[in-house]
């Protein structure tokens, strides 16, 4: 057997030695985490300070050698631009309120009460999200066109509030299944409904779930790309998503340093939620994939 | 309560599904779904090089950056289950590439392979790794594609593996290090079987991801490479030809993808959050 002798039979030095070799290597390979994160990022920033000319310079520079917030100055006075933020937002927004809503009177149930079919229901919302977005592509486009709602916000929420729905369901029943229940019997031995023990018991106490839910489901639905790119033709209604890969990519000369400023603009609002909420999101991310 | 949600899962997504199946066993386009026409949609898809590439693109693309995310994701996700200062603010940093919309990594990772301005594409050739432009050759696109995939879903892998890790209680390795196991012996004897539930469900989530991928095609490649996802969009978007040929692409993704979660749960004996 490969059972190494027992430590005991180590020399004091040795073990002192060997933890600040693993302690290095740790070190290094954090740092080469950071690093890989880091560096892409880095470099796109520096495209999108430099003059343009900088941009081909042979060998490549590493250190920005030029200044200027021109690229920025282009992208933020591109009426196009802003009001694909805009749509994002409104997109994002409405479908966080409405998956919030739907999940949230969905998953106190599930949660807690016993009901014919319980688990049929649960694995059937959970399902979804195993489904492939764009095996209902056809047939909602169809349907979209012949109801007018094509190149409509309705299209894209609707369809955006679907595939987000099991994620909220998820972790909020995961949060009201934590409450404990004397709670809601007292409600109930008071009086109160499933419904009013629900809106004024429960919700207030889930209100961190319920933000955690409220965060992962907007930032799914910011970064939604096919369901806009299939359903909006108009670029005036486009969200951030479908419109970046279209910036200033005119086939002879691309502004790349424009692209990248853009590129940056739009993800900053959900880089800063994540690293402020990180915690959160690992919760939420993680409760309902392991809990099992 | 639930009624609301059924109704909307229905409306828009168990419905569609089945009008996807339907729409497939027709010759059908936007607007009439016309004669019935048996599984020739079918028949068709797999005599069209254009799908069948599209299905070996996918397939590569599937087995290549999924394998690569979960060795990633594991060293990623044993390093940050040490204790060292600074660990919070490292795992943050981790979760960066999550963050950006796969479209805009995709426009990313255009600007580092760009053959005029970008950094990667000069290395590359540095190094000898590529020659001509990496953005218009089949393959160095598709290693382009799995590239930029590695970097945005890495993160997802190493949090669940992370969570996963943490459920392992301490003692239990620690007593196998007294026991005198070695690192090596302590990893795949103990740490990695305990670990086997989380990797079969972040493995399963990713393998069902990449499957369905569209956005890192469609957006980087630019019509230069197809995947299952891709060829659907364009019978729906961009050709009406191929409207009906895309239903049966969807249909054929929709099955395929089904076939993967039972192989990981029938097969594999993944549990999966909804058993509860």
């Amino acid at each position: 057997m490969a059972y190494a002798e027992p430590t005991a039979a180590r020399s004091p030095a040795l073990t002192r030695r060997a933890p600040n070799w693993s302690r290095l290597g740790l070190y290094l390979l954090v740092g080469l985490i950071v690093f890989s994160v880091a560096a892409p990022l880095l470099w796109i920033l520096k495209i999108s300070i430099v003059e343009t000319r900088e941009l081909s310079a042979s060998p490549p520079t590493i250190w920005p050698h030029t200044f200027t917030l021109a690229h920025y100055e282009k992208v933020f006075g591109d009426p196009l631009f802003l009001r694909s933020l805009a749509n994002s937002v409104i997109i994002a927004g409405a479908t966080t309120l409405i998956a919030l809503t739907l999940g949230a009177l969905a998953a106190y149930p599930l949660a807690r009460l016993q009901f014919r079919f319980r688990g049929l229901v649960m694995s059937g919302i959970l399902a979804i999200s195993f489904f492939p977005m764009v095996a209902i592509i056809a047939p909602l486009f169809v349907q979209f066109r012949s109801l007018g709602l094509l190149d409509s916000y309705w299209a894209v929420i609707a369809t955006d509030t679907v595939f987000v729905l099991p994620l909220s369901v998820w972790i909020l029943a995961t949060f009201f299944r934590q409450l404990p229940r004397d709670l809601e019997n007292a409600a109930w031995l008071d009086g109160a409904s499933p419904l009013q023990a629900f809106r004024m018991i429960i919700l207030p106490l889930a209100a961190p779930g319920v933000m955690t839910a409220a965060i992962l489901t907007f930032i799914a639905t910011w970064n939604e790309y096919l369901f806009a790119n299939t359903f909006l033709f108009d670029n005036h209604k486009w969200p951030v998503t479908v419109l970046i890969p279209n910036y200033a990519a005119n086939q002879f000369t691309p502004d790349y340093a424009a692209q990248a400023a853009a590129a940056l603009v739009v993800t900053a609002p959900i880089l800063i939620l994540v690293l402020v909420l990180q915690r959160r999101i690992v919760s939420g991310l993680t409760a309902g994939a392991l809990s099992g | 309560m639930v009624a609301p949600t059924i109704l909307v899962v229905l409306a828009v997504a168990l419905l569609p599904i089945a009008d996807t199946v339907w729409l497939s066993l027709h010759q059908a386009s936007v607007t009439e779904t016309g004669a019935f026409v048996g599984l020739d949609n079918f028949k068709f898809i797999f005599s069209d090089p254009a799908f069948t590439e599209a299905l070996k693109n996918t397939a590569i693309f599937t087995v290549v950056s999924v394998a690569i995310e979960l060795v990633l994701g594991l060293g990623i996700a044993l390093v940050l289950n040490q204790h060292f200062r600074g660990r919070g603010a490292i795992r943050a940093i981790v979760l960066i590439p999550w963050a950006f919309p796969l479209s805009v990594a995709a426009v990313l990772g255009r600007l580092m392979l760009q053959d005029q301005v970008g950094i990667l594409s000069y290395i590359a050739h540095g190094l000898g790794l590529a020659h001509g432009p990496i953005l218009s050759d089949p393959n160095s696109l598709l290693v382009s594609v799995i590239l930029v995939d590695v970097w945005t879903s890495v993160p997802f892998m190493a949090l669940l593996l992370l969570a996963g890790l943490q459920t392992i209680p301490g003692e239990v390795i620690e007593a196998a290090r007294v026991d005198g196991a070695s690192a090596a012996q302590r990893l795949f004897r103990i740490t990695l079987p305990l670990l086997w539930p989380a990797i079969l469900l972040a493995l399963l989530f990713r393998t069902l991801q990449a499957w369905a991928v569209y956005d890192l095609f469609y957006v980087m490649a630019q019509r230069q490479l197809e995947s299952l996802s891709t060829y659907v969009y364009q019978g729906v978007r961009v050709s009406e030809l191929n409207f009906a040929p895309g239903t049966a692409a969807a249909v054929f993704t929709f099955l395929t993808s089904l076939a993967i979660v039972v192989l990981f749960i029938r097969g594999f004996g993944a549990r999966t959050a909804g058993e509860v």
